[in-house]
């Protein structure tokens, strides 16, 4: 399962988020230098090229809950180190202290547009939101309290893969949160899957591609094997576009391609349809 | 030609002095001669439990991708009186790096599923090295809900080094096809064993890993990466793989002490490139005491179980 390399990261100019407020973030994209105060006013959109920067968990939490609505669930789950891997612990010390996270994704219950929902959200700058234990154990109830609650279940994916070094537990995990899926889709609720920049390896190849509905961010990457892998396995050119969001959609994996600033009347009206309640407006 | 491991060449050393020895014996028969050879075969013995007992796991990563080691249709000639192979996803194509059909094994109806690599280069052309391509996947869950249809159990002999990471195969969305097939086998209502008969690679192992008895070869490795992957992350470069195999806990007993696996099969000494048809009646035998336990359990038990079986894995504390 490929680590995401960490090219994307600096593509996305996170290394300038630590800067203080005011100060000026170039696009990636257009080249276009942005205030960071404005770009966190656009949802981290570029305002010129469109270009979807990294969100972080509070922040997309933020911008997609009906306002207080929205109640953390298992922000207590800590990792620790089953294998004994030499410097994990201190590793996941600095991302908590780096991103204010207590790991890879936060989960709990809100409303979106009135309608209450079960809510993931992968946090791309926490370790590369590889999953590991409690990633999977944090989404897996999540999905759990959403069948026991009839609900539909919403997860933001972003991820550079499993957590290599929860070796075989963090593998567990796929198999954990499908099976969960699996219960929620039988008892007849409806499950989205959003993919974010970028969803990569054990994430896409478990939850992330399960959704009822798939929709993914514009130009994100979605892939298994990262393109990297993909180039030296097959030493063949890569097809123009090759695991972007569009491509993947062309591909029949994605459902529809929805711009931030549309996401939350987007899922409103999809849950509209998944309850069986839907009224005519 | 013969792959030789580098900790298994005294072992063959040892061989050939015997079989030099039994030449010589054959045609000029001697008793000193006889006395040598018991003695040397003696020695032999005890030189593979010598090395059996002290395999590290990077040493067991190398059995277990062993060229001469029994693969999933050697197994299936070997245990099943029967073998109907049974071709396609019915949307693109076949994938031949995972055969499937309906098989005796022993008195059991069962529905086999595996990756298949290949000795040479014109049979890996074929297979693919045990790469399964998303048709792999939709084939093997095609042929699964066969068999939930006439309630026949399901065997899959798992040996991948993981899926195929290919531009075909992530156009057609492979990652999809092992997802859809960790989430379906849950609701499989029939009985299904997995074995991973040598390469658990990752995700593609996965892929066919959801099941009611979990069992590994002794000499079988289980792993979220491979060695060489985790050591090129970790210690930026792959020649710090048996560092990183360690780390992984990726062995048979390390994942019984993790508590992943519900059961080793026993190879023959040395492993299972020493002596397939020995394999092959471990596994055959393991997969019948599996079979056994979970025939008579109602449907809702034997999927509430699995659930729990998976469920359960994880390691983290709680505020
Ligand atoms: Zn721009």
């Amino acid at each position: 399962m490929g680590f995401f390399k960490k090219r994307s990261v600096d593509d996305l100019g996170e290394k300038k988020r630590d800067m203080p407020e005011g100060l000026w973030t170039k696009c990636p994209s257009c080249a276009e230098s942005l205030y960071e105060s404005a770009l966190a006013r656009n949802q981290r959109v570029c305002a010129n090229c469109g270009h979807h920067f990294t969100q972080s968990a509070p922040e997309r939490i933020a911008a997609l809950c009906d306002e207080g609505s929205f109640e953390e669930l298992d922000a207590k789950l800590d990792s620790v180190n089953a294998l004994g891997f030499k410097g994990y612990l201190d590793k996941v010390k600095a991302y908590q202290e780096k991103t204010g996270l207590g790991e890879a994704v936060v989960t709990g219950r809100g409303n979106i547009e009135g309608q209450p929902v079960l809510l993931a959200v992968m946090d791309f700058r926490f370790l590369g939101a590889s999953m590991g234990s409690v990633v999977g154990e944090k989404i897996t109830r999540a999905i759990e309290t959403a069948t026991k609650e009839r609900k539909p279940v919403i997860v933001f994916s972003a991820s550079g893969g499993a957590r290599m070094h929860e070796g075989i537990l963090s593998l567990m995990q796929m198999a954990k949160t499908s099976g969960a899926l699996a219960r929620h889709s039988e008892a007849g609720l409806g499950y989205i899957s959003v993919l974010t920049h970028p969803t990569t390896g054990g994430v896409t190849a478990s939850y992330a591609t399960l959704g009822d509905v798939i929709l993914a961010e514009p130009k994100c990457m979605i892939g298994f094997a990262g393109p990297r892998v993909v180039k030296e396995t097959t030493h063949a050119d890569l097809p123009p576009g090759f695991q972007t969001a569009e491509f993947m959609m062309e591909h029949g994996l994605v459902d529809l391609i929805v711009q931030r600033k549309d996401m939350r009347s987007t899922l409103a009206k999809l849950i509209g349809y998944m309850s069986k309640t839907k009224v005519a407006a | 030609m013969k792959q030789v491991l580098e900790f298994e060449k005294p072992v063959l050393k040892l061989r050939d002095e015997i079989d030099e020895l039994k030449r010589k014996q054959a045609s000029k028969p001697s008793p000193a001669i006889a006395i040598e050879i018991s003695k040397l075969e003696a020695r032999l013995i005890e030189l593979q439990k010598d090395i059996n007992s002290n395999l590290n796991p990077w040493q067991r990563v190398q059995i277990a991708r062993h060229t001469q080691r029994p693969f999933m249709l050697d197994y299936v000639k070997l245990i099943c009186s029967e073998f109907v192979e049974l071709h396609g996803d019915r949307h693109i194509g076949d994938d031949n790096a995972m055969p499937a059909g309906f098989a005796m094994w022993g008195d059991k109806r069962v529905l086999v599923v595996g990756h298949q690599k290949g000795r040479d280069t014109k049979e890996n052309l074929l297979r693919n090295f045990g790469s399964a391509h998303p048709e792999g996947y939709r084939k093997a869950m095609r042929l699964m809900r066969l068999a939930d249809k006439f309630q026949i159990p399901i065997v899959t002999l798992i040996d991948t080094p993981g899926a195929f990471p290919g531009i075909g195969a992530e156009e057609r969305n492979i990652a999809e096809a092992i997802a859809y097939n960790l989430r379906e086998m849950m609701l499989l209502k029939t009985p299904i064993i997995a074995v991973v008969i040598g390469e658990g690679g990752s995700g593609g192992a996965l892929g066919i890993g959801i099941a009611d008895r979990v069992l590994l070869m002794e000499n079988a490795y289980y792993s979220v990466i491979s060695p060489e992957g985790c050591a090129a992350i970790l210690w930026k470069h792959r020649e710090h793989a048996p560092e990183a195999a360690s780390a992984l806990k990726l062995s048979a007993q390390d994942l019984k002490q993790l508590g992943i696996i519900d059961g080793i099969v026993p190879e023959p000494l040395g492993g299972a490139h020493h002596d397939h048809l020995e394999a092959a009646t471990n596994l055959k035998q393991a997969v019948l005491d599996a079979l056994a336990e979970l025939e008579s359990l109602p449907h809702d038990q034997l999927l509430d179980q699995r659930y729990q079986k998976f469920r359960k894995f994880g390691e983290f504390t709680e505020g």
